[in-house]
């Protein structure tokens, strides 16, 4: 290239860029488009569209959720505030037909005109195969089987091409919910078995890039990061067909500009906002913002309890006392949490978790048990978070420590990258930290055998360890399985107490779960798992 | 010339081993257990050691980088975990994507920056030197998050002039065939007038946000190059031979001022492609900047390893452009290997 035909072309681009700004002009069929569209926008998406994937994160539940059928599913109530709430205790068929439960086996009827998205009919050993892939691929999928007592694939037994058996390993009142959560999905096994290979067994390479099952939805198209889209499945017959036609979900990651969306009516629901936001979304009323709490689910501040000071009752107490429970709840969560604390001197304990404790702001007190604790002067140690979740955890532990300065503890804050939170909770050396702990099963004894058990799970962060606690909590248990209301109401009670008065974790309150969505969207229903269901909303 | 190229790109070779070196042994020091992390919320110890071994993460890490370097030489970058794709392909469909944004940001911003710089150089002192002064100043002391979100605030929220910030197209315009990745481009090869105006206004707010931020370096660099020339003593002879100021001030001075300039715009482009990041955040442009920073935050280290190896290689290659752009511009400027 020579020197002046270099410099010509340069000036030429330069004019080249000054282009007009065009106005953005929303042609008729657009329209059409948008009214049978549902646009999401949230600030993640997911990794991998199988939930029986490696590391599927959270938004990947969503699309399972949708994409895929159950043999069971939950029946709806009315929750707070007149929300559909899901029953935790009514099941419905999904896949099956019928269900008849017998003292050590549950036997489905599948529905013999279901079929996959391909056209293929859903047979009994599609769900053999699927839910012998759950317990066996390992890693999450196989953990929440077990969490329902279903570890091996001869507990599934194909009757005949419509019926298939599920047999118990032990008596588990958390086996037939287990059947009800997202992991165990029904998969086109024909299809994948098709696309999977000698390393890959399970096909798991596939169904991490496409949808293979019968469900209400199927994506169409994924751009990791990005954007999903899903087309309804014509052909559903689980359901009444939902009324959403296309799903668009995408991802935003800046949160002011997802509130811009949804107050401009360009998007028609968004979730994970800072709490100022819904809270200001909801006096000013231009949209319709659903809060409800997190079924099982609480945030706490936990202590280690294997090394001073927290190795003392009476410090965890005072440490209790001192927490400016309120000022949390107004100045962090802007009212959208439920407290778990304050509860009246005279309330008895009730079967039920969460619930709150009766511990409360009063520094007097809080400063006459370290005085008891001998630890009058008070000690230095370090506050933990997450910094993933940021934005609730840092001024969370801001006042936490102004309040616990107060009786002579001096914090310092450690902020955790989220990659790293998990590595460090299962460490169990962080002395003093804040978390959140919800479980999909909303059982007492579930989250308790989690969060307290001295088989010392993850989630015991305070590595807790109580014979009389691990005594009451295998007893409720038990008490459940075998259906023993009286000892099971008796244990429950038992270990909530317990985990009051010896205090290893302070809950703060129950979070709750928001969603902001254009006043034309109706049908939200609040599951478990706290993602959108797809299938009952309708737009218009 | 060629011979002079084939010489540059042995040199850069050395360069990008230990490029490769030292991402993989920065990302396995980082903190942070990414078999914990993508084990999920409720696993338990043996869960956490299934996924790490079938990461291959609890092998030695010699062996770790040996299979490293083995899939590299294949092509193979490995697959992102938070994103679960293939990098290479990820970085191939995201490459483009803030390329297009970072260079009409540049246009953009050399369209108003150079006449403004040499306009400041030609009258020292006067009002537009101190429009200059100012613009610049502003410009690289606003943030670029900040900018960003008051021109969304200001052009979508308050007016509605601009269209959601959604990324590269409106969410019911269909991308075009993929030729070079462009949208610009390929929705002009594909004749979708619809697509290429849904993209290029989808385009003009971060260009613009990019376009404010990087005025500064190359106004500035403009004026102090065409104040040094313009007081050198081949102008004064110009002038001096009655020539117009237009032929000296073009002809002679700014070609002569050029050199900083393009070096300027170099550096300014190649810090844009990777910092932008905050101006793909804030337009949910689907970019390789907020990829690699996701990627960080999650541990996840094959998009990590992958961004670092194609930003070497693409500084490697832009400077090698500049270097021969340099001899194009100025015959002076002789390349040694």
């Amino acid at each position: 290239m020579k020197r002046r035909d270099f410099l010509k072309s340069v000036s030429g681009l330069a004019a080249g860029a000054a282009l007009p700004a065009m106005p953005q002009v929303i042609s008729s069929a657009y329209a059409d488009a948008r009214s049978e569209t549902l646009l999401i926008v949230s600030e993640g998406g997911p990794n991998n569209l199988d939930i029986h994937g490696v590391g599927t994160n959270v938004p990947g539940y969503e699309v399972s959720w949708n994409c895929y059928d159950r043999l069971i599913s939950h029946e709806m109530k009315v929750g707070p505030g007149g929300v559909p709430y899901y029953d935790r205790d009514k099941f419905k068929g999904e896949l099956a037909e019928d269900m008849k439960i017998d003292d050590m086996s549950v036997t489905f009827k599948l529905r013999k005109n279901a079929k996959f998205h391909d056209g293929t009919p859903v047979t009994a050993k599609d769900v053999k195969w699927s839910l012998d892939r759950a317990v066996s691929v390992g890693g999450f999928p196989t953990f929440q089987m077990s969490a329902g007592s279903l570890t091996k694939p001869e507990q599934f037994v194909v009757i005949d091409d419509h019926t298939v058996r599920v047999d118990f390993l032990k008596k588990d009142r958390l086996t037939i919910p287990d059947l009800a959560v997202i992991v165990p999905c029904i998969v086109n096994s024909e299809l994948v078995k098709k696309n999977a290979s000698e390393k890959d067994p399970w096909g798991l390479e596939f169904t991490k890039q496409q949808t293979a099952g019968s469900g209400a939805y199927k994506v169409t198209k994924w751009t990791a990061g990005t954007e999903v889209i899903m087309e309804r499945n014509e052909d559903w017959v689980c359901g009444p067909l939902p009324k959403i036609k296309r799903v668009i979900w995408r991802m935003v990651p800046q949160a002011g500009n997802r509130r811009a969306l949804l107050e401009r009516g360009d998007a028609d629901i968004s979730y994970e906002l800072p709490n100022k936001d819904f809270q200001e979304m909801k006096a000013n009323g231009k949209l319709n913002v659903v809060s409800l709490p997190f079924s099982n689910g609480i945030q706490y501040i936990g202590m280690n309890v294997t090394k001073p000071p927290f190795d003392n009752p009476k410090v965890r107490q005072a440490v209790a006392y001192a927490l400016p429970y309120q000022k949390i709840m107004d100045a962090v969560m802007f009212g959208l949490a439920n407290p778990m604390f304050g509860a009246p001197k005279d309330k008895s304990t009730e079967v039920a978790w969460p619930q709150p404790h009766k511990y409360n702001t009063d520094i007097e007190k809080a400063k006459a048990l370290m005085v008891e604790a001998g630890l009058a002067n008070g000690f230095e140690t370090t506050i933990s978070f997450d910094l993933n979740f940021a934005g609730v955890n840092e001024p969370l532990c801001v006042l936490v420590q102004e309040s616990l300065a107060q009786i002579g503890i001096k914090t310092t804050i450690n902020k955790v990258p989220g990659a790293n939170w998990r590595t460090e909770l299962n460490k169990k050396e962080m002395p003093l930290f804040t978390n959140v702990f919800s479980g999909w099963l909303d059982y007492p004894e579930y989250f308790f055998y989690w969060c307290y058990h001295g088989n010392n799970s993850v989630f015991n962060t305070m590595s807790y360890k109580s014979a009389e606690m691990d005594r009451l909590i295998d007893g409720a248990r038990t008490a459940a399985a075998t259906g023993d209301t009286a000892a099971y109401d008796a244990d429950v009670k038992g270990f909530v107490d317990l985990a009051f008065t010896d205090i290893p974790r302070i809950p703060l309150y129950q979070p709750f779960v928001n969603v902001a969505m254009q006043k034309n969207i109706s049908g939200y229903q609040y599951w478990f798992h706290r993602r959108l269901d797809y299938r009952a909303l309708v737009k218009g | 010339m060629l011979t002079m190229i084939g010489k540059r790109l042995m040199f850069a070779i050395p360069s990008l081993i230990g490029v490769v070196i030292v991402t993989f042994l920065l990302t396995r020091a980082l903190p942070g257990d990414p078999a914990a992390y993508f084990a999920g919320p409720a696993a338990t110890k043996e869960a956490v050691e299934q996924i790490r071994k079938k990461l291959g993460l609890d092998r030695p890490l010699i062996e770790q980088f040996f299979r490293y370097t083995n899939d590299l030489a294949h092509g193979d970058f490995g697959n992102s975990l938070t994103t679960g794709q293939p990098v290479a392909a990820e970085i191939r469909n995201r490459l483009p994507a803030s390329a297009e944004l970072t260079l009409l940001g540049l246009i953009v911003s050399v369209v108003i920056a150079i006449p403004l710089g040499v306009l400041a150089a030609t009258r020292p002192g006067s009002w537009v030197d101190h429009l200059c002064r100012v613009t610049t100043t502003a410009g690289v002391s606003l943030p670029v998050f900040f900018t960003g979100l008051v021109l969304v605030y200001i052009f979508y929220f308050r007016l509605g002039w601009s269209p959601a910030p959604l990324g590269r197209l409106d969410v019911f315009t269909s991308a075009p065939p993929t030729v070079t990745g462009f949208y610009l481009i390929d929705t002009l090869i594909a004749r979708d007038f619809e697509a290429f105006r849904s993209a290029l206004s989808q385009l003009i707010l971060p260009a613009t946000t990019l376009a404010i931020f990087s005025l500064a370096p190359i106004a500035r660099m403009t004026r102090a190059s065409m104040l040094a020339v313009l007081s050198s003593e081949f102008v004064r002879t110009a002038r001096a031979s009655g020539l117009s100021p237009a032929t000296v001030i073009i002809t002679y001075a700014f070609r002569n001022a050029m050199l900083p300039v393009i070096t300027t715009l170099s550096m300014v482009f190649s810090f844009l492609l990777g910092a932008n990041v905050l101006v793909e955040k804030v337009f949910a442009w689907p970019g390789i900047g907020s990829y690699a920073v996701e990627a960080l935050i999650s541990s996840d280290f094959a998009p990590v390893q992958g961004f670092v190896l194609t930003m070497a290689v693409m500084y490697v290659l832009l400077n090698l452009v500049i270097d021969i752009l340099y001899g194009v511009i100025d015959p002076r400027v002789r390349l040694e290997g």
